[in-house]
């Protein structure tokens, strides 16, 4: 009798430390809009927990669109628009202003007024207050990033997202330690979701931005889909065959689940309908393996891997009509792909030199781009991409260790969240968490 | 607010003590850390000659692969013969564990290590081990047992694992 001593913790939502993760900028945006957020005044009272106007700071700055006017280099401090000498601003190449007032309210909620300005106009872009309680100002300060780079840049910002990944630890004599980790999109603000002995990979989202489907090694050391409700901690054994569960994809109405199962001879995509659990089979080659699904945003047709060829290449299948395209010829290893938000190409992981990148393949002129350039012998995988098609990011290896890295699509900026004392890898990047918010 | 999050956090920290404690202990019948070896206990209680080859070594239950291959090396087939001899003496099931190099992608790799561990199967069965006794699974590139960025690293990660279960 084998005794199963597979630990697996799951908890509705733990801090585990300070910061898991750290943001590294690796490479700028050439020629940034620049940008001065001027520090915040305080609000009355105990001093609180964040500073606001310095998150700010940071969310541009690692968007890779903007340079910040260092506060040392200020030559006033303004919180409001009657402080603002347009002139001192001009003098230090400011484009853009943004300054702010932090307050309490009777209830001891903390409010932010908050305005922005272009410098050269000499006109007021937006005056907006936000409001929060103390225990929330990092999404206080993220939504009014998101505010400003909407303002700036007239894409919807998606500062206010947050990422699944997977933390792994390996340890002597063929032990491991998997923990699935939620964090805010800069890797802030950590929190374990679940802990295994066994393997758990794949984490990825719903559309409704709470739950979460991942493969999850806990119950007979065998594969299983498992889906998992963020705010109830309700947890579904979806799929258990034998075989593969593997590589769960919701569709983009969330009505559908896309997988990979094994349990009719080779690996295969189906398709499970969420409220009745049935599937069906899309890919029928009994040889070859077919993996890796993933929907395009119009949700009628899926890309997938597949070495039907001989080496991975990535299909597409068309759900009504059923037949199936190759969409990548550039090398002899093209694999997970993930659309761009717009539905205008996918990036994937290419292999180029014996060297693995993320690239992004342009339906309209076919073009495969080469995104990251970790460096000669990289080994980059799993890209997934910001719900404003923003950036992108992906996992990759820093000195033996694993890693998470971000690129912009246009490849101008990269930065990186180093894990600190464990591998990180497995991004799967929210969608958008909060209604969106007016552009006037 | 502060002490409630300080408590929590305590919290979190005992139950990972007691969670890790608990992964520490080896559990009984725990065939995994002794492939390739044999406990020494096993082999003076074990008999069948069969368990070693000719040379008195313990049989290869460890099989290694080529990048992006599934296909079964000369090498691997001589120690899969000896394996299929010793199966169809006895009457153990066994279970083959696939496993991937880092390179390339986690889901692919994971179908890749059940490819390699099917085509260990499919060899055994046509030596004459009935399927029933053998099950496959794959753990992709998810449980490494060597570290490193280098081929030589690599080389030991693309294997299937033979595991006596009974």
């Amino acid at each position: 009798m084998r005794v199963m001593a597979v630990c697996v913790l799951w908890v509705l939502s733990v801090a585990v430390t300070a910061q898991e993760l750290r943001i590294e900028i690796t490479k700028g945006n050439d020629k940034p809009t620049v940008v001065a957020v001027v520090p915040f005044s305080d609000a009355p009272g105990a001093a609180l927990p964040e500073n606001v106007s310095a998150i700010i700071s940071a969310d541009l700055y690692r968007s890779g669109l903007f340079r910040l006017i260092p506060a040392s280099d200020m030559l006033g401090l303004p919180h409001q628009e009657s402080e603002v000498h347009y002139r001192d601003w001009r003098a230090l190449g400011t484009e853009y202003l943004a300054v702010g007032k932090m307050g309490r309210d009777a209830n001891g909620m903390i409010l932010a007024k908050v305005e922005l300005f272009d410098v050269y106009r000499q006109q007021k872009i937006f005056s907006q207050q936000w409001q929060a309680p103390v225990s929330d100002l990092r999404d206080m300060a993220h939504a009014i990033s998101d505010r400003i780079y909407l303002a700036l840049t007239g894409v919807r910002g998606a500062f206010s997202t947050k990422i699944l990944y997977v933390s792994a630890l390996n340890m002597p004599n063929k032990r491991y330690n998997y923990r699935l980790m939620v964090a805010d999109s800069d890797g802030a603000r950590p929190k374990q979701i679940l802990e295994s002995s066994e393997p758990i990979l794949s984490p990825t989202w719903a559309p409704n931005g709470y739950e979460i489907a991942y493969v999850s090694f806990e119950y007979d050391r065998r594969p299983a889909i498992m889906r998992h409700n963020l705010r109830t901690g309700q947890r579904d054994k979806l799929t258990h065959f034998p075989g593969l569960n593997s590589a769960p994809a919701f569709s983009p109405d969330g009505r559908q689940l896309a997988m990979v199962l094994s349990k009719d001879g080779s690996p295969d995509i189906y398709i499970m309908d969420l409220s009745t659990r049935t599937l069906s089979r899309i890919t029928k080659d009994n040889i070859a393996i077919d993996t890796e699904p993933a929907w395009m945003p119009d949700g009628k047709s899926l890309v997938f891997t597949s070495n039907r060829g001989g080496a991975p290449q990535i299909y597409r299948v068309v759900l009504a009509e059923g037949w199936t395209e190759r969409m990548t010829f550039d090398g002899d290893y093209n694999a997970r792909a993930v659309p761009l938000p717009d539905g205008s190409g996918i990036a994937l992981v290419h292999r180029e030199n014996g060297s693995f990148h993320i690239a992004v393949l342009e339906f309209a002129t076919g073009r495969l781009k080469v995104l990251s350039h970790t460096s000669l012998a990289s080994l980059d995988e799993s890209p997934t991409i910001a719900p404003n098609g923003s950036m992108l990011m992906y996992a990759t290896e820093n000195k033996g260790r694993g890693i998470l890295a971000a690129v912009s699509v246009d490849g101008s900026v990269s930065f990186n969240l180093p894990g600190k004392d464990r591998d990180v890898r497995d991004p799967s990047w929210s969608p958008f968490l909060n209604p969106p918010q007016s552009s006037r | 607010m502060i002490m409630d999050m300080k408590k929590l956090v305590g919290f979190a920290l005992v139950s990972a003590v007691v969670l890790l404690s608990a992964c520490s202990s080896t559990p009984e019948g725990e065939g995994k850390d002794g492939a390739g070896t044999m406990d020494s206990s096993n082999v003076s209680s074990q008999v069948d000659s069969s368990e070693v080859d000719e040379f008195g070594n313990p049989l290869v239950r460890v099989y290694y692969f080529d990048f992006d291959k599934a296909t079964l090396n000369p090498d691997v087939r001589a120690a899969l013969d000896k394996q299929a001899a010793r199966l169809r003496k006895n009457s153990i099931s066994i279970r083959l564990e696939g496993h991937a190099d880092e390179r390339g992608t986690r889901e692919y790799n994971l179908a890749l290590g059940e490819r390699r561990a099917k085509a260990v199967a499919n060899y055994l069965v046509i030596q004459g081990v009935e399927s029933s006794r053998i099950q496959t699974i794959s753990y992709g590139e998810e449980k490494p047992v060597a570290f490193g960025n280098d081929e030589a690293a690599w080389a030991k990660n693309r294997f299937v694992e033979l595991v006596d279960i009974k």
